[in-house]
């Protein structure tokens, strides 16, 4: 069981009268990255909010290393926040604090490093994320995809086991997306951390992704590899997997 | 009618037990490991320093007003000596603390609500939480403090500059004695005057600063939300800034 550092059971989601997350249950491996695909606005962000209590469910379970973390408090919770890291979906950097703060921000804060150190963790982490020379940079002054690998830099500052990713290639032209998705397998395949990465773009995903689950009508319908999910016989997942397919190119679909 | 009654009822004492619930929880984290003077300094800076000039200039209108305006009233008694009491008493207890806190809230409550807005619709404030800190520390805690402090000493710039506008306008302008018109105005004020006015402006701040916190930490609905909450920071501080002072001056004076 310790190769699933979370687990999800049941989970149950609603705002108002609409139904989000409609009994969700999922296992996240160790070391791998999942994938959760699904339609924009069908609760993916949710439910990855769940995962580290920011979003508190109706009903359910989850799991993390052992440790059910629905009914904690927020001191406990926080315990817990330290070893994720996650890549928000316009990265949300701390536009008041250039490049190197906005990195050395959760070790000055965490740690009791000296100043020296943590200069030397945020160069390293900036190299990783290949923008060594823009630690004096404004986060203003950076592009969407700047922007997404600092906001990598400092998901990984404090070296989580865990880091979450929300739409990390979303709002960022096709080659962009690429050089982001290769630099997300690149350090998961460096570090050996766990990722999980939500999205509803299937053919990048389909790059990196170890695991693959599919997340519809809130729930999670298809769970596999990527290799699994293309054979899918699945209605609802044909049709996603077919919107990706252009007719008259060789090189379209999958 | 009634539902409708009732309804505003709830959204009120919902609203206010929210505002007070943040402001606890905003002075308990405040008393807690570790402090983050720096980010108090910081507030204080942009709420106090950059407010001073706005300050000196609303003080000194509003004193050479209340000469002109009172020296008008005075005249048909022929009692001009005392506008410089008039002015002095009017600056210390009422409109010196008032003023201020209605001037600094336009410029800075409406500045927190937008710039925590931002931070909430952009998830600033979740990244924040995602890195096991808590926001209303980080942001709500310095704002209200600052405020606190600073209200207070604004105040006092506006009481002073106030009282010399006066001055200038009832002795250099209209020509009232100076003799007497020194002399009824040291008269009649208190020190007790001041040190009440000095206490509501306190309140003030951390009425206007609670509130506007309030407003942008839980903004909802991009930038037409960060708008909303902006205007809702500085009318709803305004207002409950009013009402808090007949309320205060009813016990103080």
């Amino acid at each position: 069981m310790n190769d699933k550092v979370i687990r999800i059971i049941g989970l149950h989601k609603s705002f108002g009268a609409q139904k989000v997350l409609d009994g969700i249950d999922l296992e996240i491996e160790k070391g791998k990255i999942t994938v959760i695909i699904g339609k924009s606005g069908g609760g993916k962000s949710v439910l990855l909010k769940h995962l580290i209590g920011l979003i508190k469910p109706d009903l359910g379970k989850i799991w993390v290393n052992g440790t059910e973390i629905t009914g904690l408090n927020e001191k406990k919770l926080n315990e817990i926040r330290i070893k994720f890291g996650m890549l928000f979906q316009e990265a949300a950097l701390f536009d008041s604090m250039d490049v190197f703060d906005n990195i050395a921000f959760p070790l000055r804060e965490h740690t009791r490093k000296a100043e020296k150190e943590i200069e030397k963790i945020v160069e390293d982490k900036l190299k990783q994320v290949g923008l060594l020379r823009f630690g004096d940079k404004m986060p203003a002054e950076l592009s969407g995809g700047m922007k997404k690998r600092v906001g990598l830099a400092r998901a990984l500052a404090l070296d989580p086991e865990t880091i979450l990713f929300d739409e990390p290639t979303s709002a960022l032209d096709p080659i962009i997306s690429l050089t982001i998705l290769d630099l997300i397998k690149e350090t998961q395949t460096n570090l050996n951390k766990t990722y999980v990465v939500i999205s509803h773009d299937i053919l990048g995903m389909f790059r990196i992704a170890d695991k693959v689950a599919f997340l519809s009508d809130g729930k999670i319908i298809e769970y596999g590899t990527p290799y699994e999910i293309k054979r899918s016989t699945n209605e609802v997942t044909m049709e996603f997997l077919n919107a990706t397919k252009i007719p008259g190119f060789s090189g379209g679909g999958l | 009618m009634l539902k409708a009654f009732l309804a505003i009822l709830e959204n009120f004492v919902r609203e206010f037990g929210r505002i007070s619930m943040m402001f606890a929880s905003s002075i308990y984290l405040g008393f807690m490991p570790p402090f983050k003077l720096s980010y108090i300094f910081k507030q204080m800076e942009f709420i106090g320093v950059r407010s001073v000039f706005v300050i000196i200039l609303t003080g000194a209108f509003t004193g050479m007003v209340l000469a002109l305006q009172s020296y008008y009233g005075f005249r048909k008694f022929g009692s001009e000596g005392l506008v410089g009491a008039t002015v002095a008493l009017s600056m210390t207890r009422e409109l010196g603390p008032v003023l201020t806190s209605l001037m600094v809230t336009g410029r800075a409550g409406s500045a927190m609500a937008a710039e925590l807005g931002t931070m909430r619709v952009t998830e600033q404030i979740d990244a924040l939480t995602v890195m096991a800190l808590n926001p209303v520390k980080y942001l709500v805690t310095p704002r209200v403090i600052a405020a606190f402090l600073v209200l207070p000493v604004l105040t006092v710039i506006s009481d002073f500059i106030g009282i010399i506008g006066g001055y200038l306008v009832g002795v250099k302008l209209l020509g009232i004695n100076e003799g007497a018109y020194i002399d009824k105005m040291i008269k009649f004020v208190e020190l007790n005057d001041i040190y009440n006015g000095l206490v509501k402006s306190a309140v003030f701040g951390i009425i206007f600063s609670v509130i506007s916190c309030y407003k942008g930490f839980y903004t909802q609905g991009g930038a037409e939300g960060v708008g909303r909450a902006t205007t809702e920071a500085v009318v709803v501080s305004s207002v409950t800034i009013l009402v808090t002072d007949y309320i205060l001056t009813s016990f103080m004076f």
